[in-house]
């Protein structure tokens, strides 16, 4: 394994340094050594209602305050109802978010509650304010934190207690994570998204293949994505088991954070950029695994068994089991090797979360469902990722298109992504989810998940089976 | 912060799924609580509403899981180990353990240990019998064999004193301030 980089120079000068390597040693307030981690420091902190009462909890005991309320900033997401603000599911969800609220009050916390415009799926809010900049640690007490190594930022999930250090001292202990550069050659072809592309790299990795690992996507198809696109594919690292993704910055970052509320503005923006774009691995740096992929033989892809990684392509046929535990996930999922993937029947379809449930997904799903309905007794649950996705999308007229359709058109929440607040899909019904986790009864007890893009939920919930959005995507051209 | 551990000699429970997430060992719609306590009879409720009996064995004397590999992927909810603790395991022993869970488990008091396979096939071919797992000594003894194990120094101690992180960490201010001062000039 490779050692941890010191910053002096060594004999032929630096060693060359990955992003990763770049991000940690700037954080580091003290260096790890044999008998204890290294103490990082965390420069962005966000919280919401799920995984943060007994942080606060143990911060009040001790008599302590949130250290540094200025660098976090909390959400109402996971157990919020999406019918309306106050249809909570349960008393507790409702308790859980008022504990949020007086947390937030007496510790001087920013919270974009309820009459925030900017209150939106923790995920989707960090960026979107600018909160979330280049070369920053970022932690949530939730594993999709990674999404926002799309920033070149070093952002990865906690558990509660650790919520409690940061509140409590802006820090955490940590060992180094090893990395791994994911290399995407090529150019995804036309109909294929992001989201096709983070399946295809889960399947590839396998969802414990990331572990004790920070990725680095790099190469030419992630080059080519925009913003919203590399969010997605950081968002899914954890689905590989990693412990974060990070992209290099460069000028698409740039163009996207320039003008957000919390970046930097004026001459100061320019400075932060000019740091930005220097934020790179260097040439020569040295990642302790290396794997290639070629974007040009992605398609649509779907999921067929229960771990994110058992994803193959829409026109494909469901894969012969190759284990026990492969037959016991077809037999959950209700679906038979060597059959068509593609109309496989579908009882619900939701798009949304923090993997799909920005502007540009939803406008992929418009864009199939324009003047199409969706099939009958199908339910469809469109859920912007944000207040400002869902006033964007009004604007543009996306909410008609998608009520005109007869789907559902919600509040922004975490929603049936997590099932935890009253959205879920029934027992044994099967869903087409633009969401990260197929696990057993993750949308709810009995559920059966197939995650795939917004433009395939999309075209799915008109056949009222999953289908390949190519046909719906190739009309629209035509 | 949970009691030390040091020596642990009971029964196991073995669960020899590998990828066993965090939504099988508490579902989701049991998160919405404000505290740490009484989550145990949460642990894995859809597996046990479905039939599944391998968790009816007492808790007080099966305090050792004994899990297939990646044990514990998926979300990042403390409440996982929380509610394995409540419901009585000490020690969750896999092939490989997800790190989220592994971070949060150490914050909790149950002790994570990652064995070699053919270590993992001969406890899962054994559900219910007895085995030590030693901090002091880093071993884990069962069936006359021993086998060494490998923890963070930093988390082992930690463990057997029954200390808390975060008065450690707490004990750190000075450094993080001036680490602060540092970046602010």
């Amino acid at each position: 394994m490779r050692q941890s980089s010191p910053n002096g120079p060594s004999r032929n000068g630096p060693l060359p340094r990955t992003l990763f390597d770049k991000v940690w040693d700037a954080h580091l307030v003290e260096a790890e050594a044999p008998d204890r981690p290294a103490v990082l420091y965390i420069d962005l902190h966000l919280v919401h209602e799920v995984t943060s009462p007994q942080a606060f909890a143990a911060v009040n005991e001790r008599q302590l305050k949130v250290r540094r309320p200025d660098r976090t900033v909390a959400t109402l997401d996971h157990s919020t109802p999406t019918s309306a603000p106050d249809a909570f599911f349960s008393e507790a969800a409702r308790t859980q978010v008022e504990t949020l609220e007086s947390n937030c009050a007496d510790h001087g916390v920013t919270l974009h509650g309820w009459n925030s415009a900017n209150r939106g799926v923790v995920h989707v809010m960090g960026p979107e304010l600018g909160l979330t900049q280049p070369g920053m640690t970022v932690v949530c007490g939730d594993s999709h934190t990674a999404t926002h190594g799309a920033f070149g930022a070093l952002a990865f999930g906690i558990g509660t207690s650790e919520v409690g250090h940061v509140l409590a001292t802006q820090c955490l202990l940590q060992r180094r994570p090893r990395t791994l550069r994911v290399t995407v050659d090529g150019r995804l072809p036309w109909g294929a998204s992001a989201k096709d592309l983070a399946l295809a790299i889960v399947a590839h990795l396998g969802v414990g293949g990331g572990a004790g690992s920070v990725i680095e996507y790099a190469g030419e198809a992630i080059e080519a994505l925009d913003m919203e696109g590399r969010m997605t594919v950081c968002n899914m690292s954890i689905e590989a088991g990693a412990r974060a993704g990070m992209i290099a910055p460069d000028a698409v970052t740039v163009d996207w954070l320039r003008g957000r509320p919390q970046a930097p503005q004026g001459a100061a923006f320019h400075r932060a950029a000019e740091a930005w774009l220097a934020l790179k691995s260097d040439d020569g740096a040295v990642f302790d695994r290396e794997m290639r992929l070629d974007a040009s033989s992605v398609t649509p892809m779907a999921t067929w068994g229960v771990t994110p990684d058992a994803a193959a392509p829409v026109a494909a046929r469901v894969p012969l089991a190759a284990s026990a535990r492969d037959e016991r996930a077809l037999e959950y999922m209700g679906l038979e090797s060597g059959a068509p993937m593609a109309g496989t029947p579908v009882d619900v379809v939701f798009i949304g979360s923090c993997t799909n449930g920005r502007l540009g997904d939803l406008r992929a799903a418009a864009q199939v469902l324009r003047g199409r309905k969706v099939k009958p007794g199908l339910r469809m649950l469109v859920v912007p990722g944000s207040e400002q996705v869902r006033r964007d999308a009004e604007a543009e007229g996306l909410d008609a298109i998608f009520l005109a359709a007869g789907a559902e058109w919600r509040l922004p929440g975490c929603s049936m992504c997590i099932a935890m607040n009253g959205d879920l899909v029934g027992p044994g019904q099967r869903a087409v989810s633009t969401s990260n986790r197929n696990f057993e009864g993750r949308q709810g007890p009995g559920a059966r998940t197939m995650l795939a893009s917004p433009a395939t939920a999309a075209a799915s919930a008109v056949e009222g089976a999953l289908a390949d959005p190519r046909p719906y995507l190739e009309a629209v051209h035509g | 912060m949970a009691d030390p551990f040091r020596v642990l000699t009971s029964r196991t429970v073995v669960l020899p799924q590998a990828d066993i997430d965090t939504d099988q060992i508490i579902p989701a719609r049991f998160l919405t609580t404000t505290t740490r306590e009484g989550l145990g009879h949460h642990a894995f409720h859809d597996w046990r509403a479905a039939g599944s009996t391998v968790l009816d064995a007492d808790p007080a004397e099966h305090r050792i899981l004994v899990a297939g590999r990646n044990f514990g992927c998926g979300s990042s909810r403390e409440h996982a180990p929380w509610a394995l603790y409540d419901f009585g395991f000490r020690a969750v022993i896999a092939p490989s353990i997800a790190d989220i869970f592994r971070a949060n488990a150490l914050e909790t008091g149950l002790l994570p240990v990652a064995v070699e396979e053919a270590v993992f096939d001969r406890l899962a071919a054994s559900p219910g019998a007895e085995a030590t797992l030693d901090l002091e000594a880093c071993e884990l003894r069962f069936d006359g064999e021993t086998t060494r194990f490998s923890i963070d120094p930093f988390a082992r101690r930690r463990l057997l004193d029954g200390a808390d992180t975060l008065s450690w960490l707490l004990r750190r201010l000075p450094e993080i301030e001036a680490f602060e001062r540092r970046r602010a000039a």
